[in-house]
C-alpha cells in the first residue's frame, strides 16, 4: 500500500484525530523507526490472521476429543500449541470450563486485556466502562444486557484479567450435536460464549 | 494510580451495548494506531506496562471521553515524547527535525512483523520461594501507589484464597517504571463476591484476580 491512500479524501475532511495520526506515523517514518509498509502488514495480519474461528476450533476439538479438553484444562498453552493452527499463544493461556454447576465470565477492568490469539481483536463493548465497571459486581446484569439468564444457583465466576495471563472460557456443547464433526461444531461457537457472555449456537437455530 | 481506568465495581456508566457484526475496525485510523504501537513497542520504545501507565496517566476527563483507540494514540505519543523518540514540535509540524534515537531492537521492517504475531513471553525464573500456597488465605494489601499497580481497588483490604500459582512473572509496577522486570510470583485469589460487595451481594458470585506477591499478606 502506497503512503496514505485515503482516496477520496483530502485534508479538509480529516477529523483531527485523523490528522495527528497521520503526523505521528509520517515523523516515524522520516526518523527511520518504522517502515510504512510494516505498519500495513500489521494491519493486514490482524485483519486476516487473527479472530474467534481460532477460540472456536480449539473449543470444538475439547468437545470431541476428551485427552485434549483434559490437556486443555490443565495446560491451554500447551495443548493449543499442539494445535499448529493459530499464532502462538505466549506461555500464559488458560482455559475454563463451563458446567452445568458453575458460569465463568471474562473481563478486564484496568484495561482491556483478552486473548487475541484466541479470539481476536476485542469488541468496544469489552473495552468500554459498562462492562469493565460491572462485570466483576452484577456479572448477572450484564448478562442480562447479552439477553442471557442463568439458573439462580448457578455459581458465576468472573475472571478478572490483572496479568499477563489470558483466559479462554469451554462453553457447554450444545444438546443435538451428538455424531457432529469438530467442524460443523466449531460453527456454533461464538465469540461471546468464549468470553461468558453468551452461550453457543443451538443446532437449528437461526444465527 | 488510583484513576478512573480502575473501574471494576464503579456505577453509573450504563448498559452494556453490544454492536451487531461490529467491524475490526471502525476507522481506518485505528489501524495505523495499533500498527505503530505494536511496532514501535516491539522495536523496544517502551513496554507494555509502561504503555498501560500512559493511559491511565492520561486526565480522567481525555480517558473517559476518548475512544479505545484514541487513548492508544494519546498514549502513544506521550510516551514517544517523554522517552524521547519524538520531539513535542515535530509531531506539531508532522515532520521530523532532529535526529533519531537509536531503537533497542532497531528500525521496525516488514521482515519483523512476524515477530509482533507471537505473543511476548512474561514467565521469569523464580527469584525465591513463593510465599504462598493453593488454599491459603491472603489478604489483598490496602495500598495505594502513585504510580502503576495491577491490583485493583475493588478488592484492597479484602480477604481471598489462593487457587494456583502461575510461577513468576515480570512485575508490571516496576517494569512500568522503568525500574526493571523485578519478577514476582504470580497467583489466582479467589473472592466470595459478598466479601466484595456486602452481605447483600448475590452470594452465587466469585471474582478472581491475579495477584502479584506483593500485592497480598496472610490472612
Amino acid at each position: 500500500m502506497t503512503e496514505h491512500d485515503h482516496d477520496h479524501h483530502d485534508h479538509s475532511e480529516l477529523s483531527e484525530i485523523e490528522l495527528r495520526v497521520r503526523a505521528l506515523e509520517t515523523v516515524l517514518t522520516e526518523k527511520g523507526y518504522v517502515e510504512p509498509a510494516a505498519l500495513d502488514a500489521i494491519v493486514q495480519a490482524y485483519e486476516t490472521r487473527i479472530g474467534p474461528h481460532n477460540g472456536a476450533r480449539v473449543v470444538a476439538k475439547a468437545w470431541v476429543d476428551p485427552d485434549f479438553k483434559r490437556a486443555l484444562l490443565a495446560d491451554a498453552t500447551k495443548a493449543v500449541g499442539t494445535l499448529g493452527h493459530v499464532s502462538r499463544v505466549g506461555d500464559h493461556l488458560v482455559a475454563v470450563e463451563n458446567t452445568p454447576e458453575r458460569h465463568n465470565m471474562v473481563v478486564c477492568t484496568l484495561c482491556s486485556c483478552y486473548p487475541w490469539e484466541m479470539l481476536g481483536l476485542p469488541p468496544v463493548w469489552y473495552k468500554a466502562a459498562p462492562y469493565r465497571s460491572r462485570a466483576v459486581k452484577d456479572p448477572r446484569g450484564v448478562l442480562g444486557d447479552f439477553g442471557v439468564s442463568l439458573p439462580a444457583e448457578t455459581e458465576i465466576r468472573v475472571w478478572d484479567s490483572t496479568a499477563e495471563t489470558r483466559f479462554l472460557v469451554l462453553p457447554m456443547r450444545p444438546q443435538g450435536t451428538e455424531g457432529w464433526s469438530e467442524e460443523k461444531l466449531a460453527e456454533l461457537v461464538t465469540r461471546d460464549s468464549m468470553i461468558g457472555t453468551g452461550f453457543p449456537k443451538t443446532p437449528g437455530a437461526p444465527s | 494510580m488510583n484513576g478512573v481506568h480502575d473501574m471494576g465495581g464503579m456505577d453509573g456508566f450504563g448498559k452494556v451495548e453490544p454492536e451487531p457484526n461490529e467491524p475490526m475496525f471502525h476507522e481506518e485510523w485505528e489501524g495505523h494506531v495499533l500498527a505503530m504501537m505494536r511496532a514501535l513497542s516491539n522495536a523496544g520504545a517502551f513496554n507494555i506496562d509502561m504503555s498501560r501507565f500512559a493511559q491511565e496517566s492520561l486526565p480522567p476527563r481525555v480517558y473517559l471521553s476518548s475512544s479505545y483507540y484514541e487513548r492508544w494514540f494519546r498514549a502513544l505519543e506521550n510516551m514517544l515524547i517523554a522517552r524521547g523518540y519524538v520531539g513535542t514540535r515535530e509531531v506539531a509540524e508532522g515532520h521530523a527535525l532532529e535526529p533519531a534515537k537509536a531503537l533497542k531492537r532497531g528500525k521496525f521492517t516488514v521482515g519483523d512483523v512476524e515477530r509482533i504475531m507471537t505473543r511476548g513471553q512474561f514467565g521469569r525464573a523464580a527469584p525465591g520461594l513463593a510465599k504462598f500456597r493453593p488454599g491459603d488465605r491472603v489478604r489483598a494489601r490496602n495500598m495505594h501507589p502513585l504510580t502503576h499497580t495491577r491490583l485493583p481497588r475493588y478488592v484492597r483490604g479484602h480477604v481471598g484464597v489462593v487457587e494456583c500459582d502461575h510461577g513468576c512473572h515480570v512485575f508490571p509496577d516496576t517494569a512500568a517504571m522503568d525500574a526493571g522486570e523485578n519478577p514476582q510470583w504470580l497467583y489466582t485469589v479467589v473472592f466470595d463476591g459478598r466479601e466484595l460487595w456486602g452481605p447483600d451481594s448475590d452470594p452465587t458470585i466469585k471474582v478472581s484476580i491475579d495477584a502479584f506477591e506483593p500485592y497480598l499478606e496472610p490472612a
